[in-house]
């Protein structure tokens, strides 16, 4: 077979598609219905892994999955596991991952993780089921318009209406989810069509050829950018999610450290900067650095890389970087000038434009002033915490101990809350795709089906998930999942029996009114972490952190450590929401 | 409460008095950016399929763009339709909506027409049918065609753009209007200018099929 497969592969190698490097053995490819030709688009695509919950209408495609070999499905406990699990799955291997629901609640349960791939532009595929067409319209059982729910949040939703060319749809759909700016996109499949007879074989996968995406930015805009970048005292770059997702980080650091740039980052962006490199400022916004955020309020110059200038990170729109020159790369043009006025549009893939920069600048800004002033504000405000003895246990040492004791290639999810800005806070993140959150969204319980789908997509690596108490419940139950697939995770709950965000802002705009943000009671964690069948442990005191950790680590399958921090303890920096980034505060009594 | 971290209080800071409008523009007396709105057609050549056109109603909403009309009709490729938009939107705004379309994957081609483009509407409006020769006299007046004339009703078409329609309704008000139908604006470029890209590379390609 591997014999047959290698002269195969070097036939097709003249034809040079995709897809062709990818069916491995063309002749042998035939479908006898919709379904079968669903799956083949998958394999034509060269999916491995599937992430999905079965049910009444996408039972044909479940069952042309019956007899493959090449394809690994996982059986999530809920269909938003499955779509935040293809999420982590697709930021980490670069191709959309891939998820399943059936129609009606299936659908509609997918739909919150669809949105949250959506706003961080995350390669996703869904694949719902839907009921016959003929019944289609007339509310039938488990029906709902499901492409009419998720067009908002989605780059695309297809409804297919013919088994003949189901298959070719499907291929569409995956290479829309991951041309350009990546994004998810669904295939509703009627039980008809996927039952319906065909022969017909998809192709790979291929979008419209009048949907063109421009790779390098204009010779003559990059010129102007890169005069306006020369000339600035001040300048910074600001790198966004985009660089991570265009694999540009490489790019980004060379050009950085030619020119000597300081380099601030969005929170998606987290990673794609060495944060333990000297031109590092970490990442800005509502709880970024003061270091960061000075700058960013400062430069005269800022050479932003696919970002989306969300309302998080600028603050109010007024006040941010209120002395620059904007240069913004973007693949998307629709996202130039959106939120933030480009002076130097580019529109391009990241690493292009980057090495576009980097051919065409031969100066570096003469800014060793600029740089002095980063390093002093760095000391200024440093992200050093109190740990006073008659305080219970902060949650920053928690994040920091479990750092060291991981290799830098580890991979930590979280969920939404204060927990999430510590973990991007108190970890060193030094390479890309070590970060994945939910930013655009917000989405409490993004975290434990992340880490399933991050540990499936990097099966060596570390994975460790800091939540919430809060938001591990909201998706607690895709721990069975990891059980069962034998999943080495680690998940650390940083437990202080409130939504503390919530409370945090109850306490700083609603004069500590806390209303349904204390819960007073909580699961034991650790208890329910092992009637799962994983690993539970309890921390409470500071000596019995790096050694609880450690365990938990050690520990070959999934393991939840529940640790109970200061309940009272809140998250700063803060720029309050709308305010000038110069203006974080550093504590209560400074908002 | 001891909790939070230390440095110096944001009024001990040293803060950029500069500002952004807030469209995002930097007030800069040298960056003369007009955000003044304006009303503008926009015209889409999509693919002629369902759903489409709640596609570009959906992103128009979503956006909260503000539109004054929009119609869709076939063209003579039975594969495309044109979606014609007239839109009241500041510079960075109308940007927004071109590159928004653009981005819905039935949409094939998007552009902003001049003021030079040649729009029309039509409006179908009923009046009541006391005074046929006075009714007659205006719709000849606009250049519009009675449809139907009754008893009671007549039904005039007129066709032109925006103003002529507007002044067209203002004078058959007299008769009192009893129901009225417009269609919005359609509009092409003007001269020899194509209406959007799609079609012009699509007539070159068919030229050059042809010379071969």
């Amino acid at each position: 077979m591997s014999d047959h497969v290698s002269t195969v592969h070097t036939d097709e190698q003249s034809t040079t598609t995709a897809a062709a490097e990818t069916r491995p053995d063309e002749d042998s490819i035939s479908v006898t219905n919709g379904a079968e030709a669903v799956v083949t688009a998958l394999e034509n695509a060269g999916v491995e892994h599937l992430f999905g919950v079965q049910g009444g209408a996408i039972m044909p495609v479940y069952d042309a999955l019956y007899a493959k070999q090449d394809l690994t499905h996982i059986t999530m406990a809920h269909e938003q596991g499955a779509a935040h699990a293809a999420d982590a799955y697709g930021q980490l291997t670069g191709e959309p991952g891939v998820c399943m629901a059936t129609s009606g609640p299936g659908a509609t349960n997918l739909t919150t993780g669809l949105a949250d791939a959506d706003m961080d532009s995350d390669p996703v595929i869904a694949l719902t089921g839907q009921v016959p067409t003929d019944l289609v319209g007339h509310d039938a059982f488990q029906e709902t318009d499901t492409v009419g729910v998720t067009r908002p949040v989605t780059k695309a939703s297809y409804f297919a209406d013919n088994a003949a060319t189901v298959g070719d749809v499907v291929g569409e759909a995956y290479a829309l989810a991951r041309e350009g700016r990546p994004g998810p996109t669904l295939v509703d499949l009627p039980k008809d069509v996927t039952n319906g007879t065909t022969d017909s074989v998809p192709d790979g996968p291929t979008t419209p050829e009048y949907h063109e995406i421009s790779e390098t930015a204009a010779e003559s805009a990059v010129k102007d950018a890169i005069q306006a970048l020369s000339n600035a005292r001040m300048p910074l770059i600001l790198s966004g999610g985009g660089v991570i997702k265009g694999d540009a980080s490489e790019e980004l650091r060379t050009f950085a450290i030619e020119h000597q740039i300081p380099v601030v980052t969005t929170m998606p962006g987290i990673g794609s900067f060495p944060e333990d490199h000297e031109l590092a400022l970490e990442w800005a916004g509502m709880h970024g650095t003061g270091y960061a955020n000075m700058a960013i309020s400062h430069c005269d110059c800022l050479l932003a890389i696919g970002t989306r200038f969300d309302d998080r990170l600028t603050g109010g729109i007024e006040t941010f970087a209120p002395e620059a020159e904007i240069i913004h790369v973007d693949i998307d043009p629709s996202e130039i000038s959106k939120n933030v006025h480009a002076d130097y549009p580019l529109i391009g893939d990241a690493s292009c434009v980057l090495e576009q920069l980097r051919t065409a600048m031969d100066d570096a800004p003469a800014a060793s002033q600029w740089r002095k002033q980063c390093q002093t504000w760095k000391e200024a405000y440093p992200m050093a915490y109190a740990t006073p003895e008659d305080e219970p246990l902060k949650p920053q040492f928690v994040v920091e101990a479990m750092d060291e004791l991981t290799p830098d290639d580890a991979i930590v999810t979280t969920g939404v809350g204060q927990h999430q800005m510590w973990a991007a806070q108190y970890w060193t993140y030094t390479e890309p795709n070590t970060w994945i959150s939910s930013h655009g969204l917000g989405t409490m319980g993004y975290g434990l089906p992340a880490a399933i789908g991050a540990k499936v997509a990097a099966p060596d690596r570390d994975v460790v998930c800091f939540d919430g108490d809060g938001s591990l419940l909201m998706t607690i139950q895709e721990l069975s999942v990891a059980v069962r697939e034998g999943l080495d995770i680690t998940v650390i709950v940083l437990n202080n029996e409130a939504v503390g965000m919530v409370r945090q802002w109850q306490d700083a705009f609603f004069d500590q009114r806390r209303m349904a943000s204390e819960y007073q009671w909580v699961p034991d964690f650790a208890t329910l972490a092992e009637a799962f069948g994983a690993k539970g442990f309890t921390v409470r005191e500071y000596e019995a952190v790096p050694d609880t950790l450690e365990a938990a680590q050690a520990y070959d399958g999934p393991s939840v450590v529940d640790v109970f921090i200061d309940p009272e303890e809140n998250v700063y920096p803060m720029v309050s929401s709308g305010g000038n980034n110069a203006e974080f505060a550093l504590s209560e009594d400074q908002l | 409460m001891s909790r939070g971290l230390d440095g110096p209080h944001p009024e001990a800071r040293d803060i950029p008095d500069g500002r952004r409008s807030p469209e995002g523009i930097r007030l800069d007396p040298q960056n003369g950016a007009d955000h003044e709105r304006h009303r503008t057609v926009i015209s889409a050549l999509v693919q002629h399929e369902p759903g489409v056109l709640s596609k570009v109603s959906g992103l128009v909403s979503r956006r909260q763009f503000n539109i004054e009309s929009l119609t869709v009709g076939s063209t003579t490729n039975p594969e495309t339709a044109r979606i014609t938009l007239v839109i009241e939107e500041s510079q960075p705004g109308i940007r927004q909506v071109e590159t928004q379309l653009k981005k819905l994957l039935p949409v094939i081609s998007v552009r902003e027409l001049g003021g030079d483009a040649v729009r029309r509407e039509l409006v179908v409006l009923k009046v009541h049918g006391e005074e046929p020769d006075k009714v007659h006299a205006i719709t000849e007046m606009y250049s519009g065609t009675i449809l139907d004339a009754g008893p009671r009703t007549i039904t005039v078409e007129i066709t032109g753009d925006e103003q002529k329609i507007d002044d067209a309704i203002d004078a058959f008000a007299q008769f009192g209007i009893r129901e009225i139908a417009r269609t919005g604006q359609t509009a092409l470029a003007r001269g020899e200018v194509w209406t959007t890209d799609a079609e012009e590379e699509r007539y070159e390609r068919t030229q050059t099929n042809d010379s071969q």
